[in-house]
Order: C-alpha cells, then sequence, then structure tokens
C-alpha cells in the first residue's frame, strides 16, 4: 500500500526580551543555577504576574510577518500540572484566544516550487524550568532560571507532508524569527525546538490517521531523522494489520530511535482556566499599527531586493540573505567596494570558510565588513591580484591587522610596472628555450606554465592580465 | 494604661495634641495582648521587639514634626499579608515555617504611613472558612462569649479589634471574610471594590474574588486607612488606574434625599426574625435623616452561594498548587520519590476544609465537567453582576444584614460544610460583582451584635462610607464591646 504522511509541528521560540514574561528577572543562558529567579519566578505565596510589553510586540510583529490576524483581545491560561521545574503548578500560557490566529508560511523546494504552509496559531506562554537528574545521587536538582522566560509557540497545520518538508518549515520560521529579531535562534541553548505531530493514511484516504507527538527536538538532523523513524514505524505498524496509539514519544538520538514517553492514561489534564491574576490582554489598532510601522525587512523582501539591486545569482542571493547579519555584512562591504560579485564570492568563499573552520558566527568575524572592504578595494584597483588577497586575508584574520597595513610591510603590492614586468618575462622565455619551441610547434597550454613560472619569480605579485598579454606577445614575436 | 477603645482618629489627636506617645500606646497593645489573648488566640505572631522599636522612631519622628495622621498608631496584620522578617503562615502548617522575605503593598504602605504593626492575626486556614475554626493554630473565640465563633476567616482580626487589642486590623474578604467576622463581632468591616487595593504581597486564595480591607470600630477610621492603602499598585494587574478620592472629606455628606435598596430576597432567605427587626429599625434610622427606602428586588440572590462555592475552590485548586513541599514551606520527610513528596506533602501540610476546596475546584475544572460548572458558574457571576448594576440605576446603596444570624457556636457548624458556606449569602454577592460592601454594628440580639451590610455600585467606596458614618453618628451601636462601659 502506498501511504502518506501527515506532519504539523509546534515550534518554541524562545523570545528575546531582556526579562522575563511575567517578572523583571533577567534571562541571560548559562547564569549559576537559581541565580535568575525572583519570587515571581519562585512562585512564592503572594506573588503576581505582570505582563512584559516587549514580549507582546515580538508576538504581534510575528503574527503580522506571517500575514496572522493579530487578536484585538485575547487571554491568557493557566496550565495545571505538577512538575518541580513548573513552579507555581501552572504553566500560564494562552489556550482559547491566542494573540496571533492564522496565517501562512511559505517553502521554496529546490526545483522553485512554492507551497504554503498554512499557521494555526501563535500564543505567548512562560517557559519551565529545568530538572538535572544528573549530578545529584538519587535526586533531582531544580534550576529555575528559564523558568518564566517567555515563549511563543507556533503551531502549524498538518500541511507538511514528509521530514524534509518539515525541515524547510522549521528552517524558515527559524529565518523569520531571527530576521525580526525576536528570537536569537540558539538551538544548543534550547532557544528553538519543536514538537512534532506526525500520522500517516493510506494514499487517497481522506481522514486522518492516529497521531503520535514527537516532543522537544533541538536540531533540525534530529527533526529529519526523528520523523522519518516515526514514519516508517507507523507504517510498519499498519502493515502487519496493528495499530497507532496515540501518545506522546521521544526521540533518542543515540539509539536513533523513539520511545514512547507517556501513555494515554496517564495524561494530564490539565484544567486550562483564564488566569485570574492577568487580564485579558487588549491590543487596539494604534499599537498594532506602531508595531506594523517599525517591521525590519523581511527574508522573502530582501530575497526579492538583492536580486534587483546586485545581480547576483539566485544560490548566491539566498547564501547571502540566509541570516540578515549576512546580508547586512554583504550590504556594508558592497557599499564600499561597488563590486557586488566579488564581494558576494568572498563572503560566501574566504570569509564563510574562516567562521566556519574557528566555528564563529558572523557577528563575531575576525574580519569586519569595513576591514574586508579595505582588502576587496585593492583588488578591484589592482594593488594585489586575487590570490595574493587570499593571503592577506588570512594574515588579516589572524592579526588583526588591517588589508593595506598588511600589503605594505610584507611589500605585497602587485607589480604592474611593464619594465620590471618585461624583464621577469625575457628571463623566464630565456631560461626554458625547450618549452618555448614546444609551445611555438601549438602546444598552446604551457602558457600557463610560462605564467606559473613568472608569477613564482615575482613571488606572487606580478599583475596576472599584463603578464599573460606580455607573453603572447613575446613568445609569438 | 490609656482607656480601652480608643478609634484611631482619637489616637492621632492626643499623639497630636502630646498628650500621648506611640510608645504607651503600643505598650498597651501589648500588654493587653499578653494578658487577653491565651483565651481569644486572636494572634499567631505577637511583635513585641520590633512594635516597641517602631513605636520609639515614631516618637521622635514626632519630635521632629515629621508625624502623619497615623504615625505611632498600633494595628495588626491578618497572617495571610506577607510581611518582611515575620513568619506569614496563612495559619495553615504548609506555611507555618515561611518567613516572608518582602513586604505586601498593604503592609509596606501602612508601615510607610507610620502605622505600627504589633502582630500577625490568626484566621481560617489559607482563608477557607467562616468561623476561623479550620486555623492550624486552634479556633479564636468571639470575645462577647468565648464559647461562640468570632467568624471568619478574618476572626482572628474581628476578635482582637473587638475585644480592645489593637484599634485596627486588616483583613482580607474573599466571600465575606471582614464583614461576616465583623458582624459577628461588632465592629466596623469594609471590603473596598475589586482593584481598589493591591493583591500583591497577599496570600492568594481565590484571584478573581480576594480583596483587601479594613476592621475597625468606626467608618471613620476605616476611611483614614484607606486612605493609605487604596491605590494602583503596578506589581498587581488587576489592581485599578483610577484616583483615589479623599474619603474623609466625603463622610459627613447628608443622605436626605438619597435612596436606599433593600432586597427583597434578603428577607427570605432563612433570615432570624429578630435579626430582621434590627434590620428595619436601621432603616428607619436613614429614613429619619430623609433617606428614601425602597424596595428592589436581585432576582439571581439565591445562585450566589453556589456560583461561589464553584468559582472559588477553582481558583484556589490552582493557586494551591504552589505548595509543594519543593522551595517553601512545609515538606514531608524522607520522601521515597517525586510523587511521594507530593501526596504526603499536601496530605499533611493541609487541613480538611482546604483539602476539600481543592478537590471540589479540582473536579469542577476538570476535562468533561469545566462547561457544566466553572463556565456556568461564569455567567451566572455575570448575572448576578447584571443584577446588581441594574439596581444601581434606581438606588444608591443596597441595606440588608450582613449574615443570617447572629454568632454561632464554636463546633457547630464545622462539619456541615453546607450550613456553614450559607453564612456567606448576603456577603458573597458583592465579591462575584467586584462592589464594595462594609458591614457596621446596628443592634443586640439576645446580648449578641448584629451587622448592617452596605453595598455600593464599583468604586465607590466614598459613598458606602459616607452612609456607614452618617449611620454611626446617629446610633451608638459601634461603641458597644464587650467589656466597654462606652455607650
Amino acid at each position: 500500500m502506498a501511504w502518506e504522511t501527515v506532519i504539523g509541528l509546534e515550534i518554541h521560540a524562545q523570545l528575546s526580551t531582556r526579562s522575563k514574561i511575567f517578572s523583571g528577572a533577567e534571562t541571560a543562558y548559562g547564569a549559576e543555577p537559581n541565580t535568575q529567579a525572583c519570587l515571581v519566578t519562585l512562585g512564592y505565596p503572594g506573588v503576581l504576574p505582570v505582563l512584559n510589553r516587549e514580549a507582546v510586540v515580538m508576538a504581534v510583529r510575528f503574527g503580522l510577518a506571517v500575514g496572522a490576524s493579530v487578536a484585538k483581545r485575547s487571554v491568557f491560561a493557566r496550565k495545571n500540572y505538577f512538575y518541580p521545574d513548573l513552579p507555581k503548578g501552572y504553566q500560564i500560557s494562552q489556550f482559547e484566544l491566542p494573540i496571533v490566529k492564522g496565517g501562512q508560511i511559505t517553502l521554496q523546494s529546490e526545483s522553485g516550487q512554492e507551497k504554503n504552509i498554512r499557521m494555526t496559531r501563535a500564543h505567548l506562554e512562560e517557559d519551565a524550568g529545568k530538572s538535572l537528574h544528573e549530578d545529584f545521587e538519587g535526586m533531582t536538582g531544580v534550576d529555575l532560571n528559564r523558568a518564566g522566560t517567555p515563549l511563543l509557540e507556533i503551531v502549524s497545520e498538518p500541511d507538511l507532508s514528509s521530514a524534509k518538508e518539515a525541515v524547510a518549515y522549521m528552517r524558515t520560521v527559524h529565518q523569520l524569527v531571527r530576521y525580526l529579531d525576536i528570537c536569537d535562534g540558539n538551538m544548543q541553548e534550547g532557544s528553538f525546538r519543536c514538537d512534532a505531530n506526525i500520522s500517516v493514511r493510506p494514499i487517497g484516504q481522506k481522514e486522518l490517521g492516529t497521531r503520535t507527538e514527537l516532543k522537544n527536538l533541538n536540531s533540525f538532523r534530529f527533526v529529519e531523522k526523528a520523523i522519518n523513524f516515526e514514519v516508517d514505524r507507523q507504517i510498519d505498524l499498519l502493515e502487519s494489520g496493528e495499530k497507532i496509539m496515540q501518545e506522546t514519544r521521544l526521540y533518542d538520538s543515540d539509539a536513533d530511535e523513539t520511545r514512547p514517553m507517556r501513555s494515554k492514561e496517564e495524561a494530564n489534564d490539565y484544567r486550562y482556566f483564564p488566569d485570574p491574576d492577568l487580564l485579558p490582554l487588549l491590543l487596539d489598532k494604534e499599537f498594532i499599527d506602531s508595531v506594523r510601522s517599525q517591521m525590519p525587512e523581511l527574508p522573502n523582501q530582501k530575497l526579492d531586493r538583492f536580486a534587483i539591486e546586485y545581480q547576483l545569482t539566485r544560490e548566491e542571493i539566498e547564501v547571502l540573505t540566509a541570516t540578515k547579519d549576512t546580508a547586512d555584512f554583504f550590504e556594508s562591504v558592497a557599499k564600499i567596494t561597488k563590486d557586488y560579485k566579488l564581494t558576494s564570492n568572498w563572503i560566501i568563499g574566504d570569509l564563510s570558510a574562516a567562521l566556519n573552520r574557528d566555528n564563529l558566527d558572523i557577528r563575531d568575524t575576525r574580519v569586519t565588513a569595513d576591514s574586508l572592504a579595505g582588502l576587496l578595494k585593492r583588488i578591484v584597483d589592482q594593488t594585489i591580484s586575487g590570490k595574493i588577497a587570499k593571503d592577506v586575508f588570512q594574515t588579516m584574520w589572524d592579526s588583526g591587522d588591517e588589508a593595506d597595513i598588511i600589503i605594505e610591510s610584507k611589500g605585497l603590492k602587485q607589480i604592474t610596472d611593464s619594465n620590471e614586468l618585461e624583464t621577469l618575462v625575457d628571463n623566464i622565455i630565456a631560461d626554458n628555450p625547450d618549452q618555448v619551441e614546444e609551445f611555438l610547434a601549438g602546444k598552446e597550454k604551457l602558457l600557463g606554465y610560462f605564467v606559473g613560472q613568472i608569477m613564482q619569480a615575482s613571488q606572487g605579485k606580478a599583475n596576472p592580465a599584463q603578464v599573460n598579454k606580455l607573453l603572447r606577445n613575446k613568445l609569438k614575436s | 494604661m490609656t482607656p480601652l477603645r480608643l478609634t484611631i482618629a482619637e489616637m492621632s489627636n492626643l499623639l497630636a495634641a502630646g498628650e500621648i506617645s506611640s510608645t504607651e500606646l503600643v505598650k498597651d497593645c501589648l500588654s493587653r495582648i499578653s494578658e487577653k489573648d491565651d483565651s481569644l488566640n486572636s494572634f499567631i505572631t505577637v511583635l513585641n521587639e520590633s512594635a516597641l522599636i517602631a513605636a520609639k522612631s515614631a516618637d521622635k519622628l514626632r519630635k521632629l514634626d515629621k508625624a502623619g495622621p497615623l504615625t505611632g498608631i498600633p494595628m495588626a496584620h491578618k497572617d495571610i499579608f506577607c510581611a518582611k522578617g515575620t513568619i506569614t503562615s496563612c495559619a495553615s502548617k504548609m506555611l507555618a515555617n515561611f518567613e516572608s522575605p518582602y513586604d505586601a503593598t498593604v503592609v509596606e504602605r501602612l508601615s510607610n504611613a507610620g502605622m505600627i504593626s504589633v502582630g500577625k492575626t490568626n484566621m481560617d486556614e489559607f482563608a477557607m472558612g467562616s468561623s476561623s475554626e479550620t486555623s492550624f493554630y486552634g479556633p479564636v473565640t468571639n470575645p462577647w462569649n468565648k464559647s461562640l465563633s468570632p467568624g471568619g476567616s478574618s476572626g482572628g482580626s474581628a476578635a482582637a479589634v473587638a475585644a480592645g487589642l489593637v484599634p485596627m486590623a486588616t483583613g482580607t474578604d474573599t466571600g465575606g471574610s471582614i464583614r461576616q467576622p465583623a458582624a459577628l463581632c461588632g465592629i466596623t468591616g469594609f471590603k473596598p471594590s475589586y482593584g481598589r487595593i493591591s493583591r500583591y504581597g497577599i496570600v492568594a486564595f481565590a484571584s478573581s474574588l480576594d480583596q483587601a480591607g479594613v476592621l475597625a470600630l468606626s467608618a471613620e477610621d476605616v476611611a483614614l486607612v484607606m486612605q493609605e492603602i487604596a491605590g494602583f499598585d503596578p506589581r498587581d494587574s488587576t489592581s485599578a488606574d483610577k484616583p483615589v478620592p479623599n474619603y474623609r472629606a466625603s463622610l459627613d455628606q447628608s443622605v436626605k434625599g438619597r435612596r436606599i435598596g433593600v432586597p427583597k430576597e434578603y428577607f427570605n432567605e432563612g433570615l432570624d426574625s429578630d435579626y430582621a427587626d434590627v434590620i428595619r429599625t436601621s432603616l428607619d434610622v436613614f429614613s429619619q435623616m430623609g433617606a428614601e427606602i425602597c424596595e428592589v428586588s436581585l432576582p439571581n440572590l439565591s445562585f450566589a452561594v453556589p456560583t461561589y462555592y464553584v468559582v472559588c475552590p477553582a481558583e484556589a485548586s490552582s493557586n494551591l498548587s504552589r505548595y509543594d513541599g519543593v522551595r517553601f514551606g512545609y515538606r514531608a520527610e524522607n520522601p521515597i520519590d517525586l510523587e511521594d513528596l507530593y501526596k504526603r506533602t499536601r496530605s499533611e501540610g493541609f487541613g480538611d476544609e482546604v483539602k476539600r476546596r481543592i478537590m471540589t475546584g479540582t473536579y469542577v475544572l476538570s476535562a468533561g465537567y469545566y462547561d457544566a460548572y466553572y463556565l456556568k458558574a461564569q455567567k451566572v457571576r455575570q448575572l448576578i453582576a447584571e443584577d446588581l448594576r441594574r439596581c444601581f440605576e434606581q438606588v444608591d446603596v443596597l441595606i440588608g444584614p450582613t449574615t443570617p444570624t447572629t454568632a454561632f457556636a464554636i463546633g457547630e457548624k464545622i462539619d456541615d460544610p453546607v450550613k456553614m458556606y450559607l453564612n456567606d449569602i448576603y456577603t458573597v454577592s458583592a465579591n462575584l460583582a467586584g462592589l464594595p460592601a462594609i458591614s457596621i454594628p446596628c443592634g443586640i440580639v439576645n446580648g449578641l451584635p448584629t451587622g448592617l451590610h452596605l453595598i455600593g455600585p464599583q468604586f465607590e467606596e466614598a459613598r458606602v462610607l459616607n452612609f456607614a458614618h452618617c449611620f454611626q453618628t446617629e446610633t451608638n451601636w459601634h461603641k458597644f464591646l464587650p467589656g466597654s462601659e462606652r455607650n
């Protein structure tokens, strides 16, 4: 039988506010356990939540970016369950009336085809703390630094039909939230993670199959592997005549398999009800308009603009606009060099390679946009060759010096003086009589050999274009 | 020793005139507490040392001419208000070891106004009860008769004020917890509109109903204290960002020509007939002052108690989830695993009435019952509020009895929750609708005090206090106190 896969994702994006969603405690990652836990975070008797307006602005920004409707009235609800890393015994979330409803994300397939993924909703909620089961013999440690960090839970309709598509969707949302500057997207730190609802059905069947939910997938690779495993598992079960149990499962990346987390009998009844400590969130048109007026350029918009302004290939533009930081970097350099192709080549090539090698984000690059532009300017004005520039770049990367200083101190300035070049050419012709003969007999390929010899003799400083021209003239004369 | 029944206003005048010192006032309070409270059990914590230190600095302030009207006047907080550095137990084993690291807004504001807390008063556990019998620290007794209950949940505050231990105590009122004990102890108890006083730092019971208030000897004293504690607090999202009027300034306004509504349903809800007579006599007092009495109707009154007992336990069941033995408060010894920790901590730490409400609340919020109970109760709540709103289109205030009977015996109702809950019949509507309401002493039936209950429209605290004060200028019932010769 042929099967069709149906996937819906719930993405949890941690909003990059400075303080928590309902208190003034800080949200920075990696602090000593429980040092960012104020009385509200700890759920002390008598304390009350006060909504962080910045989190609301961020949620609205997301809603506007995906063309969703932003609710004029949304309600915070309590999701009740007991767990040590949930200090109040309930999580403040949004249930029946979320802040963002509807909207869609457009996926671009490799073949250039578009597919729209419908969004169900996006709602604000607080994150829980962390339970640390290691290092405490027979006990569990609780770190509440993360408790109360604002989350935007982004829920898609079950419009995704493969693990690949799910990853593409997740990448698109990841790119979007970083463009919107509402989430740092750091998946290792758990700032961006997802749950996947998965079911399969025979192709052509209308009703959905029984679904399982995979919890807490925190890398693109795991999303793909976990979904693929789960789809195969479901198909195997169905083909052997068994039934799918509706349950929550966890993906074990070491074993590359999914395992049941809790079954339905133990399933929590969350007893949602409107949180009486928080009034309904009312957003008027002025507020929404003010957020709209401050929307940054979105990935698609930037892609289109780059295509018009910089005449680069689609592939290049996609790489350059993958993150806002890269796009900004490109534009800073291109503004100075005015050579878009060269700038693009260097960012996609040498700069990316260096960043990858040192495992750095472009924000932490050792060669800044201004410095890179300084180097590229010297290629454009033919002070140095592209090849020499690579060495200069490496020195810049290692030493932090500017290109001009390195070119000057190492004497790397390109030889463009025709007398000097002529001497070089004459010497090489004189030193290689056999090759000259072969060349004249028709072995044109040897031109490269001569150029190589000259470049070596000049320590790479000879201007290759001029050398080429001179060689041809001299050899054929 | 100073006279037993000085009001705040009187103390303020004596202090200003230099005829008495704060240290004397506080010492008197503390010695009365040590003398009388063994039998009353109205205090959980007495702050002997810090109160005397505060009194000395209040006296210094006065010498420097920096004293306000309330500077140096002793008072007590219900043990539901978090006060920095003191145990805030909520009368529960669960919090018997909980030393609050911060001050509630009410505590902070009264302390800033110079008032001196001499202790924390006893109450029903987590404010759940109408008799102050559910306290982990044992029942409070009624100063009129030690075999009787002072009412609850702010029973310790009411008993302490009625017995002359302090001139004023704070309370909280979720369904009548200030007004009912005030009525049963023969003092004045005021619950303002929901949102008028910050809930920040008050151990939550039912968040959409809880409201702080004042138990004192007169409406005038209530006005003086309200002036300090009312008003917006950014730390409580449900507190009202509205200007606070001068409550004392409007106390003496005439009630002549103003309209008083008397809900006809009040007199057929099991109201004691002698009590009913006292209420009618009290209405005559207002008539003689020129107010017009008219009959109104609250058709949904009979649903108020059932509605209340769905909404309030629902919220309580969630609010009390934080008591899990993990971060503060009581923790069961040697738990074998997480579930054992939860089960035993909560089984051992909570009393019966608290458990009853947690279970009821959990039930009404659970899947399959939510619509039939919680959602329906919220709808009825709207209807009750609508009934009251309609009344206030015709009248200025509503007046009736605070309770169906005078004080009942300790042990009389504790095993019959429904009978106990019906004590709230006249008071819960004001909580469900978020309205200001006061109970003032209005007569004696069989040697026990009765309460006259006045409800006003939302945020019309000044009007309610004005009517109450006018009654207290015409009558002396608020000066009838147990063991008092002042009439």
